[in-house]
């Protein structure tokens, strides 16, 4: 890469920092706890918009893995979703009604409150709908992740987004509040996804799956993308430049081996096709707030008001991590 | 427990300890409950308080000494500096020990300690210390082995990482050596060690010392050298092996216990392994805590743990062929295999044969596809629009990324191989690729992927065109276009960069005896049955296909790629009118 363009990368990288340090008057404080957070502690950052059924059983999953405080941005919730969280112990919350995709889909936000609280340590950035999965997982706590990254002088961990999705229509089974998600979207495509590089930012763009296999049939170009590096040894240096897809500086991304290794990774279980999805893409189309004109949500409302079952005879279901370290979609690397 | 015994304890413990002080005094408890002298060294880079109250946790035992603490840092002088001070300390304050036994404060017993005071005992002149020349280890970080001894290490490695390099760099240029002192041969191994009384105090009372540590303190990772070097001066009895099990990835970092690790701890047989994650409850309840836990006599299997953390080198360094996932995305030429497993690519055989599909399928046992690459549409054959791994029949996400659809469809199928059928139809037009002619990538991904076998059929195209009821004009553009791409399709094919096993022959040539080139590749796919094949698939009845390709040449296309057919009668082979039978081969 030529000075040139390693300079603009990082006046980009200045300016999505002066963004997020501008948006920061969005953001009103409602419960403040930063002050418990302890000098090695996990952190946790998400924004949500009325999940409040999602809520419970999110932060348990990450409780029980062992984050240690949450920070999250409620954008504009009536669902009593900010009540709840502003309860929690170990959540501090902010509030803002302003757009979510002026601030960039919610990226801004995030920037500005990992530039503030989350410097030095191990962060965490997942959507209520995401439950991370690692190796090992199901019995090492994900302190014995980050201790073995820090050892290993890995700032940067992958875990892409693997689409789960439930068998038969999608509304069929209701999703109870506290309920793992996982019951009912416990199927996922285990070998379809298209990886291309991306030079500018040397990340790695990864599609397909159920939505590229239902939605974008006849133009996979617009498939959305599943590549996500959700666990960063946050430096006040570091942006993520779109959703967590990517970050600047640029070495952040380079989660993948380029000489026939595998490094270690993990994968980001997508539960976004419960029962409340229907009514979710359909908010969200009046709404217009998410990516690319929501072209997702609205390839989403066509095909779901005709048969949105997304099962097929070679879904797979979800059992434990081994399984989709066997299926190729996570790795171990040298992690033993 | 009183002192008096302690002072008696022929097995004295120097720990290094550094961070997770709380699991550090526990194991320092162990060994003193076993009857151990211990000598602690603390990094002086701990923080203050946090020293000070572990020496308070540890005050109720007045046998646990702490000698002077030293800055560690990784790979330099600081560690060896404290290893020398606390085993002078051990050796001048406890005068029983025989031998001295070097641990850190992440090392944890796994054997009952009196079995390791027995072992030794049993062993009282013997020195257990890894110790090898630089010549005979693989294990080097940095590149740097035999020029650990020779340049200077000034810089820290860890936090100056580009000086560090820089000044090795300009060492070389230079031609810089150091001299080694005294003719000592240098040699390399782990850093902890089980030296007796005598070895130890030669090398530490030894008057050649201070040249010694003059020479070793600009040595890189002098703690992996100092000792297994001057161990092999005065020992008169080396045991080259350490007895703390570790294990080194391949950055040379140790390899960390977990829990679940537990049980392949207590089958391996070992005395003490590092490092254990300061965090793993379960791993120093059960060997702290709970004596019969250490003893647990099931079948000692200590080539497990190599086994595992082996194969965790292995995955990172090289991977699974033919997986491409999020951390494992090879750039070209590292894939170590295109794709994961071997697979058959026929072009021509469809068309040449009415029934070669199922008969592909019933002969040789494998899935047999169509056309996988068709311009329209994925043919996975039978009907299917999904196979394993949920890969769908959309040629529009086929043609977004070719690569990763054969990939893809090679690794979810593992164990079972694929046969799929090829044509020039199959290879896109200029339309895909602005200013190409044509768009070779998927000839090029076939032709370089060594598990890919391709049986062409040259020309066999021409028959289903020479069957078709289309307008003449039309068929001869057609024959142009498909000719023309064939052509270079087997260029690629044919190029020195295949690493494909890859057949070419014409339908002339091919017609004139089928069973043989069939049977060749049938028994290439290695299917079990080891018979001669019994039933020849059925061959289009080419009657006048002469005569259609003289048609095309009187048009003024030349169509070449088929071979020499005779305009008149029936090409070798094929003679007779009648409805061919199938050719045996017995």
């Amino acid at each position: 890469m030529g000075v040139v363009q390693s300079y603009r990368l990082r006046l980009q990288r200045k300016r999505w920092r002066i963004r997020a340090f501008r948006k920061r008057r969005e953001l009103r404080a409602v419960s403040d706890r930063t002050g418990q957070i302890k000098r090695d502690d996990i952190l946790l950052f998400s924004t949500q918009r009325n999940e409040k059924i999602r809520l419970p059983y999110f932060l348990k999953y990450y409780r029980d893995i062992g984050v240690d405080h949450f920070l999250i941005v409620d954008n504009d919730s009536d669902d009593g979703s900010l009540e709840y969280l502003m309860k929690q112990p170990d959540v501090s919350v902010w509030y803002t009604r302003k757009s979510y995709k002026r601030a960039r889909f919610g990226v801004d936000w995030l920037n500005w409150l990992q530039w503030q609280h989350g410097h030095g340590h191990w962060n965490v950035v997942v959507d209520p709908d995401e439950f991370l999965v690692y190796p090992f997982c199901d019995t090492r706590p994900l302190r014995a992740l980050t201790d073995w990254l820090d050892a290993s002088s890995i700032k940067s961990f992958s875990a892409m987004l693997l689409d789960m999705y439930p068998k038969g229509r999608i509304d069929a089974q209701p999703y109870a509040e506290g309920q793992n998600p996982l019951e009912i979207t416990s199927w996922f495509d285990s070998g379809n996804y298209m990886i291309e590089k991306n030079g500018k930012f040397g990340n790695l763009w990864i599609q397909g799956g159920p939505r590229a296999r239902m939605f974008f049939r006849d133009k996979p170009e617009a498939a959305p993308a599943l590549n996500k590096v959700p666990l960063v040894k946050w430096d006040r240096k570091y942006t993520y430049v779109s959703s967590t897809h990517m970050l600047l500086p640029r070495g952040l991304n380079l989660v993948y081996d380029e000489w026939g290794g595998e490094k270690a990774s993990g994968v980001l279980l997508h539960t976004k096709f419960l029962d409340t999805f229907t009514a979710k893409a359909q908010e969200e189309l009046e709404r217009k707030q998410h990516y690319a004109a929501s072209m997702e949500y609205k390839a989403y409302a066509e095909s779901l008001s005709q048969n949105p079952d997304l099962w097929c005879k070679w879904s797979e279901k979800y059992i434990n991590w081994r399984q989709l370290e066997i299926l190729g979609l996570m790795s171990k690397g040298n992690w033993a | 427990m009183n002192a008096a015994m302690l002072h008696h304890g022929s097995v004295g413990i120097v720990m290094l300890v550094h961070t997770a002080l709380d699991r550090a005094e526990e194991v320092a408890r162990h060994w003193y409950a076993a009857g151990c002298p211990v000598v602690i060294h603390c990094d002086r880079n701990t923080p203050k308080a946090d020293y000070a109250a572990f020496r308070e946790a540890l005050s109720d035992l007045p046998d646990i000494l702490f000698s002077r603490r030293h800055k560690c840092e990784w790979g330099t002088w600081g560690i060896v500096a404290a290893t020398q001070e606390a085993s002078e300390l051990m050796l001048a304050q406890f005068p029983a020990v025989r031998h001295v036994y070097l641990a850190s404060g992440s090392c944890l017993p796994l054997r009952p300690v009196q079995e390791l005071i027995d072992y030794l005992a049993e062993r009282p002149r013997t020195d257990f210390i890894e110790s090898a020349t630089t010549a005979d280890v693989p294990w080097t970080v940095g590149g740097l082995d035999e020029e650990r001894f020779t340049l200077r290490f000034p810089f820290s490695w860890r936090r100056h990482r580009k000086l560090f390099d820089r000044y090795v760099a300009i060492q070389r240029a230079v031609r810089f050596r150091r001299r080694i002192p005294n003719g000592i041969v240098p040699h390399m191994g782990s850093q902890w060690w089980c030296l007796t009384r005598q070895t130890l105090s030669a090398i530490l009372q030894d008057p050649e010392r201070a040249t010694y540590d003059r020479y070793f303190r600009r040595v890189w990772i002098p703690d992996e050298s100092y000792f297994q070097t001057l161990a092999r001066q005065y020992s008169t009895n080396i045991e080259s092996r350490s007895l703390t099990l570790s294990k080194f990835d391949f950055q040379g970092k140790p390899h960390i216990f977990y829990d679940d690790h537990l049980q392949l701890l207590r089958r391996s047989d070992c005395f003490v392994a590092r490092k254990i994650w300061p965090f793993a409850d379960r791993l120093y309840e059960a060997f702290l805590t709970t004596p019969e836990g250490a003893m647990s006599r099931t079948e000692p299997n200590p080539g497990k743990i190599d086994r595992i953390f082996a194969k965790a080198v292995e995955r990172r360094t090289r991977g699974r062929p033919g997986l491409y996932m999020q951390s494992r995305f090879p750039n070209d030429g590292w894939e170590n295999g295109t794709t994961s497993g071997l697979y058959s690519v026929f072009q021509g055989f469809a068309e040449l044969f009415e029934n070669f599909e199922p008969w592909l399928a019933k002969v040789t046992g494998a899935r047999v596809h169509g056309h996988l690459f068709a311009p329209d549409r994925v043919d996975f054959g039978a009907d299917q629009t999904v196979i394993n791994g949920a890969l769908c029949d959309s040629a529009a996400i086929r043609d977004y990324n070719r690569k990763a659809f054969l990939t893809s469809l090679i690794w979810n199928t593992r164990g079972e191989r694929q046969c799929f059928q090829l044509g020039p139809e199959d290879i896109p037009g200029p339309r895909t690729k602005p200013g190409k002619e044509l768009d070779l990538d998927l000839s090029w991904l076939l032709a370089r992927d060594p598990n890919a076998q391709i049986s062409v059929i040259s020309g066999a195209w021409a028959v289903p065109l020479f069957k078709s009821n289309r307008n003449f004009a039309e068929i001869r553009a057609e024959a142009a276009k498909l000719q023309k791409i064939e052509s270079e399709h087997l260029d690629v094919l044919r190029s020195p960069y295949s690493k494909a096993r890859i057949r070419i022959w014409t339908m002339a040539d091919f017609i004139e005896n089928p069973m043989e080139p069939l049977q060749t590749i049938i028994d290439e796919i290695g299917h079990k049955t080891l018979r001669r094949l019994a039933e020849a698939p059925k061959m289009a009845d080419l009657t006048g296909f002469g005569q259609f390709l003289q048609n095309l040449k009187n048009q003024g296309m030349h169509p070449y790629l088929m071979g020499d057919f005779p305009v008149v009668g029936e090409p070798v082979g094929l003679q007779g009118n009648k409805p061919r039978k199938p050719y045996l081969v017995q």
